[in-house]
Formats: structure tokens, sequence, C-alpha cells
């Protein structure tokens, strides 16, 4: 009786493309919409991800998120050195500072200072240059998408020609010689990023009484980074996380703080309604115009369960189809936008969220379909 | 030897419409042998369709007694009943009701599939019987490439191929012009009937009563009159013999 009920689902072609249809919309917004979120919302925390090395970050106790510094003493630094069970302790600069570009426009720039000795906190990938060439005079490594984007001077055709190895900027009235382009991971507020020393980023940055934003920590091996973090707490009166600890405080702060899970929410929520009115009502009118066929069946001796059984598949088929359509054009979708600013991030458990809800759309319109097909009398097939 | 196929006795079937009660059976009595080709005729409203409803089993009737072959369809488990019309009822419609998205040797091997049979066996049977009803070459038409009378002799050989013992028909012919009805009337008798089966046949169409074996005259929920057609053959016979 499946190849039946394949061959009815399928013999409509209208029908059944309608339905696949609507299954695909619901399983492509259900996708689609939450990856550009997760996607968004990783980019709130790219910057600690990118940084990778320590294992704790200290910070003064009122930061909310990364981008949030609220910046300490440079003695806090010698504090943290001191704490039993930690390996090393470096300074991180962080703040934003304006940039004067070579044809007198203005573009604010994420400047980040790393500890002079080490360059600990450096950008994850060089493109060009090194991550040393930082020791040299006035030398800055700028992110790949700000030396494009947004640190490129117009050209005579009026597109920007990109920021190169040796050319020059100024921060802060301050010159600022670039040594090298680096790929890092886009933030979220997506400012070009600047690496510079961290003596050179207090020259840079506008004169304040502290100017220390982040101390990166390293547990010694075999110390538990969490009990480091506790014992840096407890010692220092700072606020000290390890790493995925902060990223979730910058996580939460912009889940809670801002509009954007509210407005994907409403956008995936749609996604869902009308994949599964479209799908459902598909599906409702596939089993009414086969009802005859349902009561011939069931005249002909099929029992209730059989045919519950062959729309369940039905269901299922159509809603394998969907979900795969979907799902499939989301990856498209995230390939095609791979080198674009768009923020996207497909992780597994975005497949199971919406086939889940691919699942339940489909259990929808079974359920309606069944409940006729049930009801449905025999003798139905004897009116002409 | 013939056997009593169908037993009926003081059926009452009343339909419920909300505000009114329809009394579409008002204690019909009725016996059917096996060998034997039954019309039931009547006016539009009298009653032939709820009959043979009752009769295959997928109505039930109010009161009174249905017999098939021995079998109370009215007191048997659900399942039961299902396996019994399964297995020993086949079905022709007026509207042929040939699924549109499956060929004629699909639609043909469904009462075999229902039965469990295994697809590829069901298929190589079903077109055995196309190929008796004269559609061995269109065994993988669609129903909306054939023609009425085609689609008939799918139905019959729907109706057939699991060898039923009861075969009901709606209104076989009303779709069909005079000859093809007349053809499709003389394939069933010639297929469907022989010592272990008896034919019911509802029907309006007064150009193919003379294939029945006894005609059943039905109004307003009663059997009026019952002719048995082959008494008044053999007798007409003798007449002209003599």
């Amino acid at each position: 009786m499946n190849y039946i009920a394949l061959k009815m689902l399928m013999g409509d072609r209208g029908k059944y493309l309608g339905i696949v249809m609507g299954l695909t919309f619901a399983s492509l917004i259900m996708t689609q919409q939450p990856a550009i979120f997760v996607g968004l919302m990783m980019r709130s925390y790219s910057f600690i991800t990118d940084v990778g090395l320590p294992d704790i970050w200290v910070m003064d106790p009122k930061v909310q998120f990364i981008d949030d510094v609220k910046p300490m003493q440079d003695m806090e630094l010698y504090r943290v050195r001191g704490i039993e069970g930690v390996e090393w302790a470096m300074p991180l600069y962080k703040g934003l500072i304006k940039a004067r570009l070579a044809n007198g426009n203005f573009q604010t720039c994420n400047v980040i200072g790393l500890d002079d000795a080490t360059l600990i906190g450096g950008p994850p990938q060089m493109l060009e240059g090194r991550l040393e060439d930082l020791r040299r005079s006035d030398a800055v490594i700028i992110d790949k998408a700000g030396a494009v984007e947004k640190l490129g001077v117009p050209g005579p055709d009026g597109k920007p020609i990109p920021l190169k190895v040796g050319d020059t900027l100024e921060l802060n009235d301050r010159r600022a010689i670039v040594v090298g382009i680096a790929k890092t991971t886009r933030t979220f507020q997506s400012q070009p990023v600047v690496y510079t020393t961290y003596t050179r980023a207090m020259m840079y940055a506008p004169r304040e009484r502290k100017l220390l934003s982040f101390i990166l920590v390293k547990a010694k091996p075999g110390e538990d980074p969490k009990a480091v973090t506790e014992r840096i707490r407890r010692s220092t009166d700072l606020a000290a996380y390890t790493q995925a600890e902060f990223q979730k405080l910058t996580y939460d702060y912009f889940m809670e703080n801002t509009g954007i899970p509210i407005n994907f929410g409403i956008s995936v929520t749609l996604g869902f309604i009308v994949g599964a009115a479209i799908a459902g009502q598909t599906f409702y009118s596939f089993t009414m115009e086969n009802l005859r066929q349902f009561g011939v069946l069931k005249a002909m001796g099929t029992s209730n369960w059989t045919l519950l059984r062959m729309i369940l598949l039905q269901a299922t088929l159509v809603g394998i189809i969907g979900y795969g359509l979907g799902v499939g054009l989301t990856s498209l979708f995230g390939w095609a936008m791979r080198n674009t600013i768009l923020a996207f991030k497909f992780p597994w458990e975005l497949l199971v969220f919406s086939g889940v809800g691919v699942t339940l759309i489909c259990i929808f319109a079974a359920l309606i379909s069944i409940r006729k097909v049930i009801a449905l009398e025999p003798a139905v097939v004897f009116k002409g | 030897m013939a056997e009593l196929a169908v037993h009926c006795r003081g059926l009452i079937k009343t339909y419920d419409t909300g505000d009114q009660k329809v009394v579409a059976l008002r204690g019909v009595n009725l016996d059917i042998h096996t060998g034997k080709l039954m019309m039931l005729v009547g006016p539009s409203g009298c009653g032939k369709t709820t009959l043979i409803s009752v009769i295959a089993g997928i109505l039930d009737q109010d009161e009174g007694i249905c017999r098939v072959f021995g079998e109370d369809l009215l007191h048997l488990k659900q399942k039961d009943r299902l396996r019994f019309r399964a297995q020993n009822i086949g079905f022709v419609f007026q509207a042929y009701n040939l699924l549109p998205t499956l060929t004629a040797v699909e639609n043909a091997s469904i009462p075999l599939i229902i039965n469990g049979m295994k697809r590829q066996e069901a298929t190589r049977r079903a077109g055995d019987m196309l190929e008796r009803v004269g559609l061995g070459q269109r065994l993988s038409s669609l129903p909306a490439q054939l023609s009425g009378g085609q689609q008939q002799r799918v139905a019959i050989a729907r109706a057939l191929v699991h060898n039923p013992r009861l075969i009901v028909c709606d209104e076989p012919t009303s779709a069909l012009d005079h000859e093809t009805g007349h053809h499709v009337m003389e394939l069933l008798k010639a297929i469907a009937l022989d010592d272990r089966k008896a034919l019911v046949i509802v029907t309006h169409d007064a150009r193919i009563f003379e294939f029945a074996d006894g005609i059943a005259r039905m109004d307003d929920g009663h059997i009026t009159k019952l002719e048995d057609r082959q008494i008044e053959h053999h007798a007409a016979k003798e007449t002209m013999d003599a």
C-alpha cells in the first residue's frame, strides 16, 4: 500500500510540488534566518575567539560585554601576575580611535594594543607581512576587510583602492605605517581592526588616567582555569572570566539588550506559520481531492490503520524532501554569501531545530487529513 | 449446486439528515444464490444503493439480518469484516473510481495488495486479468488515457482479480453507450459468474435487463416485485418449441 500512497501523492504533480514548496519555504526560513542570527551573535564575541591563546580575561567588574571597555590602572596587571596559578598575564588595549585616511576622510577604527614583548592577542592569521613587524617604528597591522572596504581610498574610477603594506594613515594625528594585512573574524560593529603594540596604542589613544582594557591570563599547566579565575576575582576584586564565560557574557548582553533576538524570532515564527499554512492547506486539499479514492480503498477492505500509515508516509516523504531542499537552499545561500559582509553560521543544532519544525508542520498537515479519512464512510463510493 | 450467497430479512435503514429522517429500506427481504445475476432496479431514491451498500458490508442496517455466504457482517468485528470484504467482495462503481495516478495494471492489482500479496505477483495477476477483459495492450495506461468502456473494463478486472464470491456493481453501464454497455455486461456475465459466485447489479438501464437471472424491483424502500428471469426464459422457450 506504500507504493499506492506514493503514486497517489506524486501523480498529482501540482499539489505535490505545492506541498513540497511550502515545506521547503518553511525549512528555508527556519534555517536561513536563525543561521544569520547565530552568525550575527557569534560576531558579538568574535574578537574573544580570535585572541584565542589566553585562558582567562580579567577586566573591570562593570564590563558587560567585549566592546564595553572600562579601563583599569596598569598596576592591576602586576597584581594579577602575582596570583598563584598564573603562568603569564599580558596587557591588552582595546579602544575606538579615529583614523584619518589619505583622502582626508575619517574612519573610526578598533585599535588593539598588544604586549610589546610577546605580541599576545594578535590576529589569528596573517595574510601579508609578519606579526613581528609590529616592532618596527609606527607599525600597524590592518584586518583585510577593513583594508579593502572602510580604509580604502576611492580611486579615479570611484572604486576604493585597498590599503596595502607600506601605506600610511593617521591615528589621532600620529603616523601609522601598514606593515601587514591580517584575516580576522568580522566583529559585530564591523569597524576596521588595527593591531599595534601596547606602548604605541597608548600614544594613539586619547589621554586618560587609566588605559588598560583587559588583562589576558594563561593558567599554569595543570591548573584549572576556573579555579585560577576564582582566585583572581577574590584577590583583586576585578572581574575574571574564562574565554567561554566571557563569550557567554557578551552573547547574553546582546540577547538581553538588543532587539535582534525578537526580530529574528518573529521572522522564524512567521516562516513556520506560513510554511505550516501552505503545506497544511495544500496537503489537506490533496487529501480532500483524493477522499473518494480513499473511500474506494476503504470499501475494498483497507483498514483505517493502513490509510493512516499511507497518509503519514505521504507526509513524511514531502517533509523529508521539503526539509532537504530548504536546508540545501540555506547552505547554498551561506556558500554564496561566504565572502560578503553577511553574518552566517549554520551549526548542526539548526538542522535539528528546523527538522523539528518541519516535522511539526507535517504532523499538523497529516492530522487534519487523517481525521477526514478516518471519519469517511466507505458507502460514499456508491454516490455518483 | 447453487448456494445461498445473500440472505436478507427485514432490513430497515434510516438516514438522519438533521431536521428529518429518511427511511431508505423498509423491511427488505431478498435471497441471492450463487451462479445468478440479480439486478436491483427502481426509481432514484428507492433504496437500491443503500441495499447493495448493506449487502457489501460498507453500511450498517438499523434492523434486520443480512448474511453474505452465511456471515452476518453487522456482527463481525471491524477487522474481520474488513478482511471478509477484502477477500469475498468485488466492487464495480458507476464512476469507475479508478485511482487516476495509477496505471491500469496498478489499479487492477489493488485488491490483491490489500489482501497482502506482494506487488510483483499482484501486478502479474492483474495483468492476466486485464488480458481477460481485453486490455492486455493497455496495462501501462493511466485511466485518463482510456475510454469510458476501457475504464469500466479495468474496474471489472479490479473487481474480479482476487476471485471474490460476491460482485456488487453500481450502475456499471450508465456512463456507457448502448453497444459498449452491452459488451461490458457480456464480459461481466462471462467471466464474473460461475457456480460459486453471485453478481448483484444496481441499474436504471433497461437495455441490460436481458442479462439478469433475477430482477428485484424496488420502490420506496421495499422490493415490490421479484422476477425470476430464468423461469420466464424457460417458459418462453417451451412455448416457442411447442
